[in-house]
């Protein structure tokens, strides 16, 4: 294609800017964790690692660490099982209210997080007597990462489309056998992008999370809002928050090494 | 055993059907829009000032007192204004960008560079926004430290901040949608377009700028939507600033009632955006 050197030039030059608007931001987070300073200075005027040390050693960090986790491990079994049934029925099925199941399912992510929170705590405290905690987290999380493994999960099976199973059948697997051996080995590699994505979005999540929590449970992000605004933690948050910059790295890598289908990681 | 329930389940489809419905069903219809449909309904309610309890009683108090009291038509107003900026900027950032990414790279760097846009959508919400606050803080944060040379200071927190905080969130969600856009759209049309004598601005407003419409809408419909119910942002850079999001949590602990009316605006205009984008078509040629 014909686009001038100077044009180029000229837009190679908004990605850089583009690129640095995106990156400045998560290298300072990278950069002030190795901050000598206690309170926030910049630029730092000596730099080392005994936050880290400390961070590793902080009691709150490695408990939210594991609620984190033990929620984001469940959410993602439950929206692993629901949204693979929800995928198989309306990909392979007519029904009535088949339209209105995949308008349903996509809702959870997209209204504010904060009218899901709300919802969800009114309807556990006050209609069902519950108290909030775990168990709640995990339900809040699982309603919006249904979505995440239903979206992967019927993109391939409507790509895989019948045949395979119907050769399969006719050579006299029952439905069971077919599933094990010819459905599943398929539908793999896209149900593990899915629960990658949702166990991603469960790490992270804190609108949702706020509301179906109770005073005992705190999840990482949890963690890192109640000490935001405490001076004297600053820099453990620093190193917390620079932990997940660079393990931000992990799924990329993992889905562009395990996908095939995509290079997007899943996440669209 | 499994043998024949595989048998008796292959010879009934409709038994499948069900086994395979009711347990997400049941999640999402009784659980969720369960949970939301009593939150309506509690809009309609009302609080007892003096005990704090919702009494049961329908009545359209809270939706008057919402639309008669000027505060929250401004609330409504910056939300909106903040959701309309947030996308404008992602797009104007994005285009570019996704431009070079598909047309101008070779192929091996256009895989880094998609890994590059793609890497932050998984670093957390949280160290994001708290990245801006280190970045914005007034006198000694690093935006004053970078641009002092050149005369320019950091706005700060407020307004501005929230801005630039959720612009710096949804971007990633506006450059992938018109990246995957741009791929679809063949080089030869832009060849054809500069044959016949049109000028690159040209071609980008009367070629590529209506072919990828529908992908500048799906960015649109993250940056604009998840904008309008963000409350964490404004709470962490914004100042004293408040988003529609901010007022729902506030009223949340308060007055229940309240705060289930307030969130009834930030879905009705997501609503109202999601039927304008379908009269538009936009959707149908994702």
């Amino acid at each position: 294609m014909t686009i001038s050197r100077n044009a180029r030039m000229f837009l190679a030059a908004l990605l850089g800017v583009g690129l640095a608007f995106i990156y400045i931001p998560l290298s300072v987070v990278v950069i002030n964790s190795f901050n000598a300073s206690k309170t926030f200075s910049w630029p730092p005027s000596r730099f080392t690692t005994i936050w880290w040390t400390k961070a590793l050693e902080n009691t709150g960090v490695r408990e939210a660490l594991k609620w984190s986790i033990f929620a984001g491990l469940s959410a993602t079994a439950i929206a692993l099982v629901l949204g693979t049934c929800l995928a198989f029925a309306v990909s392979r099925y007519q029904f009535f209210g088949r339209e209105v199941i995949s308008l349903l399912v996509v809702l959870p992510i997209s209204l504010p997080g904060v009218v899901t929170g709300i919802a969800l705590n009114n309807a556990f405290t006050k209609q069902l007597g519950m108290s909030t905690g775990l168990l709640t987290v995990v339900i809040g999380h699982a309603t919006f990462c249904i979505v995440i493994v239903y979206n992967n999960a019927i993109a391939r099976l409507r790509r895989m489309g019948t045949n395979l199973q119907e050769a399969s059948m006719d050579l006299g697997a029952n439905g069971i056998t077919t599933f094990r051996l010819i459905t599943l080995p398929n539908l793999a590699s896209a149900l593990f992008a899915g629960g990658l994505l949702a166990f991603g979005l469960s790490f992270d999540e804190i609108v949702v999370t706020t509301f179906t929590a109770g005073p005992g449970i705190q999840t990482l992000p949890i963690w890192i809002y109640n000490n935001l605004f405490r001076p004297n933690q600053a820099p453990i948050v620093n190193v917390v928050a620079a932990t997940l910059v660079v393990l931000s790295v992990v799924p990329i890598y993992l889905s562009q090494r395990l996908s095939q289908d995509s290079t997007t990681g899943g996440r669209f | 055993m499994l043998h024949s329930l595989s048998t008796y389940m292959h010879k009934k489809p409709r038994m499948r059907l069900t086994a395979l419905l009711t347990a997400p069903v049941l999640w999402l219809v009784v659980a969720y829009l369960g949970a939301l449909a009593m939150l309506l309904v509690t809009a309609f309610f009302t609080i007892d000032s003096f005990t704090g309890n919702v009494i049961q009683q329908f009545n359209f108090g809270n939706f008057q007192d919402m639309l008669t009291d000027a505060a929250y038509k401004n609330v409504v107003l910056r939300t909106l204004g903040i959701a309309i900026s947030v996308t404008f900027f992602c797009t104007v950032l994005a285009i570019p960008m996704a431009f070079y990414m598909a047309k101008i790279a070779r192929p091996k760097t256009q895989k880094i560079l998609v890994a590059l846009v793609l890497t932050p959508l998984w670093a957390s919400y949280l160290v994001k926004i708290y990245a801006w606050r280190t970045m914005l803080e007034p006198g000694n944060g690093v935006l004053d430290w970078l641009l002092k040379p050149i005369g320019i200071h950091s706005p700060g927190f407020g307004g501005p901040a929230i801005i630039i905080g959720l612009s710096y969130l949804w971007l990633p969600y506006m450059i992938l949608p018109i990246y995957a856009g741009l791929e679809r759209l063949p080089n030869n049309l832009l060849d054809a377009s500069g044959d016949l004598g049109a000028h690159n601005f040209y071609t980008f407003r009367k070629v590529i700028l209506p072919l990828i419409f529908p992908s500048l809408v799906a960015g649109s419909m993250f940056t604009f939507s998840l904008s309008l119910g963000d409350y964490i942002t404004a709470q962490i850079i914004g100042g004293k600033l408040q988003m529609l999001g901010n007022v729902v949590y506030q009223n949340f602990s308060i007055n229940l009632p309240f705060a289930a009316t307030i969130a009834t605006i930030p879905v009705t205009i997501m609503a109202l955006y999601l039927y304008l984008v379908r009269r538009t078509g936009a959707l149908a040629s994702m």
